[in-house]
């Protein structure tokens, strides 16, 4: 399937500031998807610094020139997918497997999450994820405005509701409990229904022949050729497509929208 | 005013005396001295004694005390007597150091790329990537010339004529170097008839080493001269005087956070002139306060985007962020595994015996011998959080007992070292105190180990505690040429 997507970020504010941000805006080729044209262009900010990060993202550095009121971002571009069931293999990357064993302050298991985890251990790495799965996506209901970006894994797992970001964490959380390495992974999403959102995250966990298989356990399925993969890292604040600090006094105003579309024409493709 | 049989009985355990041997002969290194100190009268060597203070104290040499009540600035006591080291002794401590620290860097550029050393089961997997001192952003990310800790301060004890062993690596950011200095200073300055009669190796050059060390880790796209600038937290961390003072000793700027700015693909300090680029960053911060916009958000310290700049390769960050796993207490005890698998060679400088609580038996063994044992926390520093077992008391050993039971992994213990001692003016007289050793290693093009170091000494009578936060004092450290 051939997905175009077109992401925007804004930042508005009324006092000027520098801004300094990290973008992890370019998705890569990989088992799944084909990259056939990808451009990042931002007003108000300058950038030229790129380089690839442990994960394998590739990573742009903006930073304005003196304070600015408004920085505009927009990444846009086609892919080619297909459906592999959401596995993704052994990218090449520098991290190792086991570093995805780590917790972070939004991925610790509690008691909670661990008993959870225990009962889903089977006889496989790969049917015991699939129990994670199946088991959150029947326990966390996917619920907006109760979370937000700095819920914890336990908290939301507690609350029995949230977004994808909150049931990414929690799979995260439970896989990692039980000795699986896993991630979070940001992406799009084609959706069917036209107010759904676009701009999506799941997780990606190690299964020792299959490699790395994501798994969305808000929506309770693995990865289709409906899905383009952005950036990976060890929990949402790491992967963060857009990561930003704000030098200077006043507050801002942050807006996003992502279009995402099923390519018709064959021509806009560049590849 | 050296009398022998009082020098030796002040000695209240049976240890290493460095200057005199069980029949008060002075060993070779020390004889020079040892007869000058027989012929210095009390008054004398009192009144320079005080002359030091006030030397020290006018240069404002001064450390703040964490946690004090008062918080203020203290002077670290000086004492006045020079720990004599052979050029033999040297040789051997030097072979040693470079040793060491040439494995443990080959150690943090495998642990950071493909970790061989994981994969053939030398060390626990979760030993490294578990631990929080590892950081996994540094992954597959190679350092100009490899190096990832430049400046280190290897903390070295000594029990017999021939027992040396490291106690800890110190290879994040080593404080004490400007002791070393101004201690030799202030010596040459004192007595400069001493220096006449022995052929002390000098140390003065170490300012003009770290600068060389620092421009020969500029980033590979560096044209000229790279500008080297040293990064301090600010006036009131401990070793502010420290920053200030080798900044200026090398003729470079002394920055903070504020005063850097990450923009068109470079790192800039803002100057009255307008903005000039930093090629090399001596950083005096630790790893999670360099950038809020990688590491703890809430960091005033860092500059946003700094560690993306240096993972681009157009900085260089001194040292390396990440460098602390290979100075981790837990890790420590692996080291001579690690000085095998990266040189092949046996290691020269021994580790003290380490008991890791987070393996059952060896916590066994600590808690039916915390009497006997030194426990530390593994990401202490400073001589805080540490039970001393012999000078502990019950209720110590049982808060201890608690603590390690709770949380075996942040715990090691060791057994009790017979520190050596050397003579130290205490006031009434000349007695021996228990002392150590922080030499200062240098890697950059090349390693180059300064002879000499800071010695540490517990000027209270049978304390074997050095650290300037828990009242120990330095020396000037001279190492003999032959």
């Amino acid at each position: 399937m051939r997905i175009a997507v077109t992401h925007t970020t804004s930042y508005h504010s009324d006092t000027p500031a520098r801004a300094v941000q990290a973008l992890r805006l370019v998705p890569r080729s990989l088992r799944g998807q084909t990259v056939l044209s990808w451009q990042v262009r931002v007003e108000g900010a300058g950038g030229g610094l790129r380089y690839t990060d442990a994960f394998g993202n590739a990573v742009e550095l903006m930073a304005s020139h003196g304070p600015t009121t408004s920085v505009v971002i927009t990444a846009e571009g086609v892919v080619e997918t297909e459906d592999t069931a959401g596995v993704v293999g052994f990218p090449p990357e520098a991290v190792v497997p086991a570093v995805c064993l780590r917790s972070t302050a939004l991925t610790e298991a509690d008691d909670a999450i661990r008993a959870f985890a225990a009962t889903c251990r089977r006889e496989t790495a790969l049917a015991t994820l699939h129990a994670v799965l199946d088991g959150l996506h029947a326990a966390v209901a996917y619920e907006t405005g109760t979370t937000g970006s700095f819920t914890t894994a336990a908290a939301a797992f507690a609350a029995k509701r949230g977004v994808c970001q909150d049931h990414a964490h929690i799979f995260i959380a439970a896989a990692r409990s039980l000795g699986l390495p896993a991630r979070y992974v940001t992406g799009y999403l084609l959706t069917e229904e036209a107010d759904a959102v676009a701009h999506h995250a799941w997780a990606e966990a190690m299964t020792p022949d299959l490699g790395w298989v994501g798994f969305d356990a808000a929506n309770g399925q693995c990865p289709t050729d409906r899905y383009v993969r952005l950036a990976a890292g060890l929990d949402a604040a790491e992967a963060a497509p857009v990561r930003g600090v704000r030098l200077g006094a006043g507050s801002e105003t942050l807006q996003v929208n992502v279009g995402v579309q099923a390519s018709q024409s064959q021509s806009q493709s560049q590849g | 005013m050296l009398k022998t049989q009082a020098y030796n009985t002040g000695n209240d355990t049976v240890c290493f005396d460095e200057m005199l041997r069980a029949d008060f002969s002075a060993r070779e290194c020390y004889r020079t001295l040892f007869e000058w100190l027989q012929r210095q009268s009390p008054s004398g060597i009192r009144a320079k004694q005080a002359e030091a203070d006030a030397i020290f104290r006018r240069l404002g040499i001064t450390f703040a005390v964490y946690g004090a009540a008062e918080a203020n600035e203290r002077l670290i006591p000086f004492d006045l007597i020079p720990r004599v080291i052979s050029a033999a002794e040297w040789r051997f401590l030097e072979r040693g150091i470079e040793q060491r620290v040439r494995a443990l860097n080959a150690f943090l550029h495998d642990i950071y790329h493909r970790q061989e050393i994981v994969r053939a089961g030398r060390i626990p997997s979760e030993l490294v990537n578990g631990n929080s001192a590892f950081l996994p952003q540094m992954m597959g990310f190679d350092p100009p010339r490899g190096v990832y800790s430049h400046i280190i301060g290897t903390d070295i004890v000594r029990t017999e004529e021939d027992g040396f062993f490291v106690l800890e690596d110190n290879l994040r950011t080593p404080s004490g170097v400007s002791y070393m200095l101004e201690n030799r200073e202030t010596m040459m300055h004192l007595f400069p008839e001493l220096f006449a009669a022995h052929r002390v190796a000098p140390v003065e050059r170490y300012p003009e080493l770290l600068r060389q060390t620092l421009q020969s880790v500029a980033p590979s796209g560096c044209d000229g001269e790279p500008a080297v600038a040293v990064l301090t937290p600010g006036i009131y961390n401990s070793a502010y005087f420290e920053h200030a003072f080798l900044a200026d000793q090398m003729g470079v700027e002394l920055v903070q956070g504020s005063d850097l700015v990450v923009e068109d693909g470079a790192l800039w300090m803002r100057t009255i002139r307008g903005r000039a680029r930093v090629d090399v960053l001596y950083r005096r911060i630790d790893d999670a306060f360099i950038d809020p916009l990688n590491f703890r958000p809430d960091s005033m310290l860092g500059v946003p985007g700094l560690f993306d700049l240096y993972r681009a390769g157009r900085v260089t960050l001194v040292n390396a962020p990440g460098t602390g796993i290979a100075d981790d207490k837990a890790v420590y005890a692996y080291v001579p595994d690690i000085v095998e698998f990266y040189t092949g060679e046996k290691p020269i400088l021994k580790n003290v015996q380490t008991f890791r609580c987070s393996i059952a038996e060896e916590r066994g063994h600590v808690l039916e011998h915390l009497e006997e044992l030194v426990v530390k926390e593994v990401h202490g520093s400073g001589g805080y959080g540490m039970l001393i077992g012999p000078r502990s008391t019950r209720q110590q050993r049982a808060d201890f007992a608690e603590r390690i039971r709770a949380n075996p992994g942040n715990y090691i213990a060791q057994p009790t070292l017979a520190l050596s001692t050397c003579p130290a003016f205490a006031g009434s007289g000349i007695g021996p105190r228990h002392v150590d050793l922080r030499p200062f290693v240098l890697v950059g093009d090349r390693v180059r180990v300064v002879p000499g170091g800071l010695t540490r000494v517990a000027l209270k009578k049978g304390s074997l505690v050095v650290n300037s936060s828990q009242g120990g004092g330095t020396k000037d450290t001279w190492v003999l040429e032959d």
